[in-house]
C-alpha cells in the first residue's frame, strides 16, 4: 500500500492534468513577488511618514486602542508609570529589552522580566505586559509583535493589558511593507511566532454585539517615541 | 428522496416560517453590513483587490503539487512535523496517536472548521480525552451540543438569555443579560484551561510556501493562547490553504476581515513557523501539522469548479444569502453552510445525497458578488444541478427530456400541442393542478392568446 503523502500528490498531479481557465479579472492587480510593489488599490497607508502617523492614529482610535505619542524615552517611562498608577496595576511583566528595562524600573509596583524566568502561572497573575514590537502598520492600525521582540508568545496575549513601546521610525505604511521588513530582518530564521495585533481582543459572538477582552488583553496601549 | 434531503426540507420549512428568528438574524447581520461597507470604502479599488486575491489563490491551487512541496520542505526545515491524511479517518487516527503518545490529560482547541469536518471532538472524547473549545461561539455551541450555525459566527442564532441559562446550568454562574458579562464568564472559565492543557489544537487559514509558516486569523486571542501555552501544538489544515508568497497575505488578510466581518483586519493574524526556537522563552516543544485531502482533490479534478478551492472561509456569501437568512445555518446539515457549503458539500459527501442543496438558491448571485476571491458560486450551483441530472437522472427528468426532444423535432406536433394548450388553458384555471398548489394559491394563470406566435408571424395583419 502506498503512503498517504504519495497518494495525495498522485491525485493532485492527476487532477491538474486538465487546466482551469484563469479567473475573469476586472483589472490586472496580481500581487507582486516582492512587496516593494505598492498596491494602490488597498486601503491607503500614507505617502509620507506624517501621513502614515495620521492614518495610524485614526485607525487605532477606531479600534479602541489607545495611542500615546511622547517626545523621548524619559517621557515614555513617565507615561507608563502614570498608566500603572491610574489603573492600579500590582504586577507588571515586561520583555527583557534595553528599551524596556528603564521603563520597568521606574514603576513602583512589582515588576518581572518575564522572558528571563518564564512561568505561565505567574504571567496569568500579571495585570499588564509591556513589550516592544517589530513594526507598526499605519494602513490598518496593526502592531506586529514576534516571539523575538515581545518576550515570547504569551507575554503579549495573556495579561489583561498590553502596552507596546516603540519608536516612531518603526511605523511602516502598509502590511506589505511590514512583511517585507520582517523577511529582510530575519531571513530564513523567522521567529517561531509573528503576530499582527489589531486593537484589543474582541468578540461579537453574542448577538453580534462587540465586546472587548474576549480572551486576550482588554486594553491595548501604543506608546510611540519620537 | 435522500435522507439528507427530507431532513433539509423539513427543517427549512419550519425555520422559514419562524418570523421571530429571522428578524433576530437580520438584526444581528445589520451591523455587519454597515461595517463592511465602511471598510470597503477605504479600499481605493475593491474590484482590483478582488482580482489580486483571486489570482493569489488561483496561482497556488493550479500549481498545487509544486507549491505544497515547497511549503512542506520549508515547514520541516523550521522544525515542524508534517502528517498526511487522505481522509477524515486517517486525520483522526493521526491526532489520536499524538495525544496518546503525549499521554495528554487536557486538550484545548481554537476554532477550526476542518476539525468539524472530521468530527474530531467526538473521536477524542470517545478515546477518553477531554477537549474544550475556546472560541466563545464554539464554546457555547459545545455546551449546547449543537453544530455551528455559521462557520464564522457559530452561535449567532442564540439569544443572550439562552446563553445565560446555559452558563448557569453548566458553569453555575449567576444569570445575566449583558453580553459583556457573559463574555467575561467564559474568559474566566477558560483561562486556567489554557495553562493546564497539554495539547493545543488549531486550524490554519493560510500555509505560506515561501517561508513554511502557517497563518491563523482570529479575534479573541484564544488561538494565540492555544498555540502559546500547551507543550504540543497540532494544526489541521486542508491542502488547498497554501499560497505562494508571504506578500500574498498583504492582500488576503485585510480582505478576509473586511468581507467576512466588516473589520479592517481581524484582531490577531499570527504566523507560526515551528515549535519554540532556541533562545525563546515559551511556546510548544512540538509542532505538528496534519494536511488533509478529504475529497479536495476531487474538486481539484473538476476544472469548472476548481475555483471553489480558492475559498478563504470568510463567510461573506452566507451573510448576504437570502436562503441562509431565511432557513438558518443548521438546516443545511453540513459543516460548511450557505452558498459555498451548497457548492462543495456534494463533492465532499456525494452528489446524489446532497444535490438538493444546489436547489437551495434563488440564483440571485449575491454570493458571487460578495466573494472576495471571485468564486463563481451561483454558477457552480447550476453546474451541480446539471451534473446531478447527468449522473443519475430521475424518471421525471428522463420522461421530460425524451418527451421534449420528441415534440421539438416535429413542428406539426409542436403546433398541435400549442393549439390544445391554448384551448384547454381556461379549463386548467378551474382544476386543482397537481404539485402546483402552493404556487397557485397566490397566482392566476395568464389568459391564453388566440393565436400562436408562429401564426402571427405568418399573418402579421390579422
Ligand atoms: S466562497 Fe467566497 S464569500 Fe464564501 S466563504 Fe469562501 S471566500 Fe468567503
Amino acid at each position: 500500500m502506498s503512503d498517504a503523502r504519495s497518494d495525495i500528490f498522485a491525485r493532485i498531479r492527476e487532477a491538474l492534468k486538465v487546466k482551469a481557465p484563469k479567473p475573469h479579472l476586472k483589472g490586472d492587480g496580481a500581487p507582486g513577488k516582492t512587496s516593494t510593489l505598492a498596491k494602490p488599490w488597498l486601503p491607503d497607508g500614507g505617502e509620507t511618514a506624517d501621513d502614515s502617523l495620521t492614518i495610524l492614529a485614526e485607525q487605532l482610535a477606531k479600534l479602541k486602542g489607545v495611542f500615546i505619542r511622547v517626545p523621548d524615552h524619559a517621557a515614555a517611562a513617565k507615561a507608563v508609570a502614570e498608566l500603572s498608577a491610574n489603573k492600579n496595576w500590582k504586577k507588571v511583566a515586561y520583555h527583557g529589552d534595553a528599551l524596556l528595562r528603564p521603563i520597568a524600573s521606574a514603576l513602583t509596583c512589582e515588576t518581572w522580566e518575564a522572558d528571563a524566568s518564564f512561568d505561565k502561572q505567574r504571567l496569568e497573575g500579571c495585570d499588564a505586559g509591556i513589550t516592544t514590537c517589530e513594526s507598526i502598520v499605519a494602513q490598518l492600525g496593526s502592531i506586529l509583535v514576534s516571539s523575538a521582540s515581545s518576550g515570547g508568545r504569551a507575554l503579549s496575549i495573556l495579561p489583561h493589558v498590553h502596552v507596546v513601546v516603540a519608536e516612531a521610525s518603526q511605523v511602516v505604511p502598509d502590511l506589505g511593507a511590514a512583511l517585507a521588513l520582517a523577511k529582510a530582518r530575519h531571513g530564513d530564521q523567522m521567529p517561531s511566532m509573528l503576530s499582527f495585533i489589531t486593537g484589543p481582543s474582541r468578540t461579537g459572538d453574542i448577538e453580534r454585539i462587540l465586546v472587548l477582552g474576549a480572551h486576550g488583553p482588554k486594553e491595548l496601549y501604543l506608546i510611540l517615541v519620537g | 428522496m435522500s435522507d439528507a434531503k427530507s431532513i433539509f426540507l423539513k427543517d427549512a420549512t419550519v425555520n422559514a416560517a419562524d418570523g421571530d428568528q429571522r428578524a433576530f438574524i437580520n438584526k444581528a447581520l445589520g451591523g455587519y453590513y454597515t461595517n463592511r461597507d465602511l471598510q470597503k470604502a477605504r479600499y481605493r479599488d475593491w474590484e482590483r483587490a478582488r482580482d489580486a486575491a483571486s489570482m493569489a489563490k488561483w496561482s497556488a491551487v493550479n500549481d498545487l503539487a509544486n507549491v505544497l512541496e515547497k511549503f512542506v520542505a520549508n515547514f520541516e526545515r523550521n522544525g515542524g512535523v508534517v502528517h498526511w491524511a487522505r481522509d477524515a479517518e486517517e486525520a483522526r487516527a493521526i491526532i489520536l496517536k499524538i495525544a496518546e503518545d503525549a499521554k495528554a490529560k487536557a486538550i484545548v482547541k481554537s476554532k477550526c472548521m476542518t476539525t468539524e469536518e472530521i468530527h474530531l471532538n467526538d473521536a477524542l472524547e470517545k478515546a477518553g480525552f477531554g477537549v474544550v473549545e475556546s472560541d466563545l461561539g464554539e464554546f457555547i455551541q459545545q455546551l449546547r451540543g449543537e453544530a455551528p450555525y455559521h462557520f464564522v459566527f457559530p452561535c449567532m442564532h442564540v439569544k443572550r438569555e439562552a446563553i445565560s441559562e446555559l452558563f448557569t446550568k453548566h458553569l453555575g454562574t449567576a444569570p445575566t443579560n449583558s453580553p459583556e458579562e457573559l463574555t467575561m464568564i467564559a474568559r474566566r472559565h477558560l483561562r486556567q484551561l489554557y495553562i493546564d492543557a497539554d495539547i493545543g489544537i488549531t486550524g490554519a487559514n493560510f500555509l505560506i510556501a515561501e517561508t513554511g509558516q502557517i497563518s491563523i486569523t482570529e479575534n479573541e486571542g484564544n488561538a494565540r493562547l492555544t498555540a502559546a501555552l500547551p507543550r504540543i501544538h497540532i494544526a489541521l489544515s486542508g491542502i488547498e490553504k497554501v499560497v505562494n508568497h508571504l506578500d500574498d497575505l498583504s492582500v488576503l488578510l485585510p480582505m478576509l476581515a473586511t468581507a467576512g466581518a466588516g473589520q479592517p483586519m481581524t484582531c490577531y493574524n499570527t504566523l507560526y513557523s515551528g515549535p519554540r526556537k532556541k533562545g525563546e522563552c515559551d511556546g510548544p516543544e512540538q509542532f505538528h501539522l496534519v494536511l488533509i485531502d478529504n475529497a479536495r482533490t476531487r474538486i481539484l479534478a473538476d476544472p469548472e469548479q476548481r475555483d471553489s478551492l480558492h475559498c478563504i472561509r470568510c463567510g461573506a456569501c452566507l451573510n448576504v444569502c437570502p436562503i441562509f437568512k431565511n432557513i438558518g445555518g443548521l438546516a443545511y446539515g453540513t459543516t460548511y453552510q450557505g452558498p459555498i457549503g451548497s457548492v462543495i458539500t456534494p463533492h465532499l459527501r456525494g452528489l446524489k445525497q446532497w444535490n438538493h442543496l444546489s436547489g437551495a438558491s434563488s440564483l440571485c448571485g449575491a454570493c458571487t458578488d460578495a466573494c472576495p476571491v471571485r468564486i463563481d458560486l451561483h454558477h457552480h450551483l447550476l453546474h451541480n444541478r446539471r451534473n446531478a441530472t447527468k449522473e443519475s437522472p430521475t424518471l421525471f427528468d428522463l420522461a421530460f427530456h425524451h418527451g421534449f426532444t420528441f415534440v421539438i423535432k416535429r413542428p406539426w406536433l409542436f403546433a398541435l400541442g400549442g393549439k390544445i394548450f391554448r384551448a384547454t388553458l381556461p379549463l386548467l384555471q378551474k382544476l386543482p393542478l397537481p404539485y402546483m398548489g402552493a404556487w397557485m394559491k397566490t397566482r392566476d394563470l395568464p389568459k391564453a392568446p388566440s393565436q400562436s406566435f408562429r401564426d402571427q408571424w405568418k399573418n402579421p395583419n390579422v
